[in-house]
């Protein structure tokens, strides 16, 4: 590119900072002002770098790392996705241990940007979509390429979903904290956000299947019929969901399209597939490839594959009214939710299956190696909340466990155990290999990773069963006398014990991501720790020799 | 790959054959499906069928089917609160029927009344009086643990209190009274010894006369001469160690200035008049309950407030 060119960014970038003075100064309201203001800063560090360099082409091409040909993978993005699950991991995590201690000790709100309402979104967004997207975005651009034998489709454009996707998280998170959202669980960013979020995702799309399109293997590997069902459903989900009008183009607020309880029946249909496209199906995509790489083994079964990802997509979108149970909500509707839900148990299951089976002939491995044991641990954790969701889709149950702590319970185990830990395992195998090292610092650390994780979710699944069956027996309790026995306030008294605990398993959770860290940076500095190997076979140097002929005058046995 | 010929390769550890792809070093295996994967998937489509057809499912142009059991949750709904209520019945019949002067005669329906009391104390009460109905000093919602009543502390001025509320707007019979801003009306020697005199009343320091004459003047004609208070206005006493809105210097003389006065929504049309009665039997329970001193042969005719 010519200097005409480079001048005409640097002026592209100077137009989008003006836009956003402007846009500041005529807000309709300081949320949006301050959102403005950050995406001006922006573009002015951008027109920055574009006016500051002599050969801003190159430049560009440094900073952005551009493929250098064709017969490499083209690596950069992925390298910086997985920075980014780490950081927004090791944000999010805090973000979550801190709330937990909001609940047992309120004296912790403090007003109004970092209350309870506020970082508590923060913290949902920051995992799923901040530590869990980048997760999702990094292992997916580099399981399509390997998987493919190809390079990404539109290195560029690559590059723009990876940034865009961060600016996405920051826009959300701060305008979390600025008090802007529009109270949809999940999908809380408003609507200029949402706007940023479909361009970037598109994007996203088109890569994927730009990178599919140009393969040089015959079929398609199971692991990206998930990526693509995550990305093309999510997308749906996304779009439908937010769908809103905006009170202001130069203000954040915006009304729903839907009202009443088709709103809440459209939030819970996007809310549940976030759980089932973005947590499940993008997950399992991980799990397909990193547990056969990691193993060395085959995967178990081929047809389950099929079978399992077809129902499982069918199922899964039909299941979401199970969270309006004894609503508004027609009758007919939370039926129809409630058995879809029960009939998603073994299709979700086969992935479980198809991960841990595939161990055959190397299980092992689950005692040398920690990766391969955080894998099975996901796995485990993965079957054990397919199993509770549908069991509390159940009516009856659900009404015990509906608006309880069993459901956050639910939630995280399946969020800390499947997720946390698949995402974790997928880490490990990927950082020693993107910058080219031998192995991890130290795989003593993993082992800790490991058992720290592993205790912090038993206190945690185990402190919020507990509490949620408490407060649901509470809350229904009648005296003979035919009277409620027990007040709100009465409730929350008696959970203080297990939101304690909860937050100590919190703690747990994220020393064991904090040791991650330390792991991975060194790694990433090149060091290796010198340490005792995960296993030793058992060596006796006093047995190790050939049995000799008894002597002559040794005394036979009687 | 290695479905080139008619014999597949097989996996030497779990005796399977491979399917034949290959990523990236990953293959597959071409296990079936384990059979009680399959049949336990089949059965959960069998219950869903069954389900289906049993409760209300499949959405048709009119309306929904309505499913064979005839099952419906507003049905459910109905029901259950039907049983409660027939549990309940005889109580609150009895309830209506007595006058809530008569309710301390029969101790049996008074526990059953407090008890009601406390659950809808629960639920429509708490949000300002507190769990325990220890009340905000901050935000002045009174504590009715205590024997300080406002407007009065026996049954019926308590029933009184929840039908028509206080400074509720739109009920000429609320409780109702205004106290004054004094703001600007006295210089600050006057206001200090004025606080002062205040506090003096319940000992906490030490009167001056310029003090008690500021009190007598402007304040005596509701609160008392000693600070005793009055019923009737609402006004509350002074000579006690109970406060309603602080007793720092600070809180007395920001009330003296700019007086903050509670308001309470009326009940009445909100509950009906059993519940009201309950309430009114579970807040005089809690401690600080006063007896009629004359109770009036006529219910209709009022009884005296004043322990």
């Amino acid at each position: 590119m010519q200097i005409e060119a480079a001048l005409g960014r640097t002026g592209l970038w100077f137009f989008i900072m003006l836009l956003s003075i402007v846009v500041a100064a005529t807000a309709a309201d300081s949320g949006f002002a301050a959102h403005a203001i950050l995406v001006g800063l922006i573009a002015f560090a951008l027109m920055w770098m574009s006016a500051a360099r002599f050969d801003p082409v190159s430049n560009g091409r440094s900073f952005f790392k551009m493929p250098d040909g064709p017969s490499r993978y083209d690596d950069d993005v992925v390298r910086w996705g997985a920075i980014a699950t780490m950081f927004w991991g090791m944000a999010g995590l805090a973000a979550g241990l801190f709330i937990a201690l909001q609940l047992a000790f309120p004296q912790l709100n403090f007003e109004p940007y970092f209350n309870f309402g506020r970082v508590r979104p923060l913290h949902t967004s920051a995992v799923i979509f901040a530590f869990g997207g980048n997760a999702l975005i990094a292992t997916s651009f580099y399981v399509v390429q390997r998987t493919c034998r190809t390079q990404l489709a539109f290195p560029s454009l690559a590059r723009f979903v990876f940034w865009g996707y961060q600016l996405f998280i920051v826009l959300a998170a701060t305008g979390y904290l600025l008090g802007i959202t529009q109270s949809r669980e999940y999908a809380e960013p408003e609507w200029y956000v949402d706007l940023w979020l479909t361009i970037v995702w598109v994007a996203y799309l088109t890569v994927f299947v730009g990178t599919i399109i140009r393969r040089h293997e015959p079929h398609i590997y199971v692991a990206n019929w998930f990526y693509l069902a995550f990305i093309v459903t999510i997308a749906m989900l996304h779009i439908v969901n937010n769908l809103a009008v905006p009170i202001s183009f130069l203000g954040s607020r915006s009304y729903s399209a839907f009202a009443g309880v088709q709103d809440a029946l459209t939030q819970w249909w996007y809310g549940h597939n976030a759980v089932g496209f973005f947590l499940t199906a993008g997950f399992l995509a991980m799990m397909y490839y990193f547990v056969p790489k990691q193993a060395e083994r085959p995967v178990y079964s081929y047809r389950l594959s099929i079978i399992h990802f077809w129902s499982l997509i069918f199922l899964y979108i039909w299941a979401g009214p199970h969270h309006l149970h004894y609503t508004a909500l027609p009758d007919w509707a939370q039926t129809l939710g409630m058995v879809f839900s029960v009939m998603l148990w073994m299709p979700s299951w086969g992935g479980m299956i198809n991960g841990l089976m595939t161990l055959n002939g190397a299980w092992d491995k689950v005692r040398t190696d920690p990766i391969i044991r955080m894998m099975v641990m996901a796995l485990a954790f993965y079957g054990m909340s397919t199993f509770e969701g549908p069991m509390l889709s159940i009516k009856s149950v659900n009404s015990l466990s509906h608006y309880t702590d069993w459901t956050i319970g639910h939630v995280h185990s399946g969020a800390l155990g499947w997720n946390g830990m698949i995402t974790f395992a997928a880490m490990y195998y990927l950082f020693p290999r993107l910058w080219k090292r031998k192995r991890m610092y130290s795989l003593r650390m993993i082992n800790w990773h490991f058992w720290l994780a592993t205790i912090g979710i038993v206190f945690y699944a185990s402190s919020m069963w507990v509490a949620g069956i408490t407060q649901g027996l509470m809350w229904r309790e009648y005296g003979p006398d035919g009277y409620l026995v027990n007040s709100f306030a009465d409730t929350v008294a008696a959970l203080h014990p297990m939101y304690i605990m909860r937050a100590f398993g919190g703690l747990l959770y994220l020393s064991g991501a904090a040791i991650m860290s330390y792991n991975v940076w060194m790694t990433l500095a090149g060091k290796l720790r010198d340490e005792a190997p995960m296993t030793e076979t058992p060596h006796d140097e006093a047995v190790d020799r050939p049995i000799v002929t008894p002597q002559a005058n040794a005394v036979p046995a009687e | 790959m290695a479905n080139k010929g008619t014999k597949k390769r097989v996996d030497e550890p779990t005796g399977t054959e491979f399917v034949g792809h290959e990523w990236d070093g990953i293959e597959e295996l071409d296990t079936p499906m384990p059979r009680w994967w399959v049949w336990t998937f089949y059965l959960t489509i069998i219950f869903a069928l069954g389900y289906v057809i049993a409760y209300p499912a499949w959405p048709m142009f009119e309306k929904a089917t309505e499913g064979v059991l005839g099952w419906s949750s507003r049905g459910q709904l109905a029901e259950e609160i039907d049983a409660a209520d027939q549990a309940r019945i005889s109580v609150r019949e009895q309830l209506a029927r007595t006058p809530i002067e008569r309710l301390p005669d029969d101790s049996g329906l008074m526990q059953q009344a407090v008890a009601g009391g406390a659950a809808a104390f629960r639920v429509n009460c708490v949000q300002c009086h507190g769990s325990g109905a220890a009340g905000s000093q901050e935000l002045g919602y009174p504590n009715l643990n205590d024997d300080d009543w406002l407007w009065g502390g026996d049954l019926r001025a308590i029933e009184y209190t929840l039908v028509h509320g206080i400074r509720q707007a739109g009920d000429d019979q609320t409780r109702t009274s205004q106290m004054p801003p004094f703001k600007g009306a006295f210089d600050s020697n006057q206001m200090d010894a004025l606080v002062s005199h205040v506090l003096s009343l319940s000992g906490k320091d030490r009167s001056t006369p310029l003090g008690a004459q500021t009190f007598a003047d402007n304040c005596a004609a509701c609160h008392g001469a000693g600070g005793e208070g009055s019923r009737e206005l609402g006004a509350p006493r002074l000579n006690d160690a109970i406060w309603l809105r602080g007793s720092s210097q600070e809180a007395i003389a920001r009330q003296i200035l700019n007086p903050r006065m509670g308001m309470m929504p009326k009940w009445e049309g909100r509950l009906d008049p059993v519940t009201i009665k309950m309430l009114a039997a579970y807040v005089h329970s809690l401690g600080g309950g006063e007896d009629f001193l004359e109770v009036a042969e006529d219910p209709e005719v009022d009884v005296d407030e004043q322990p």
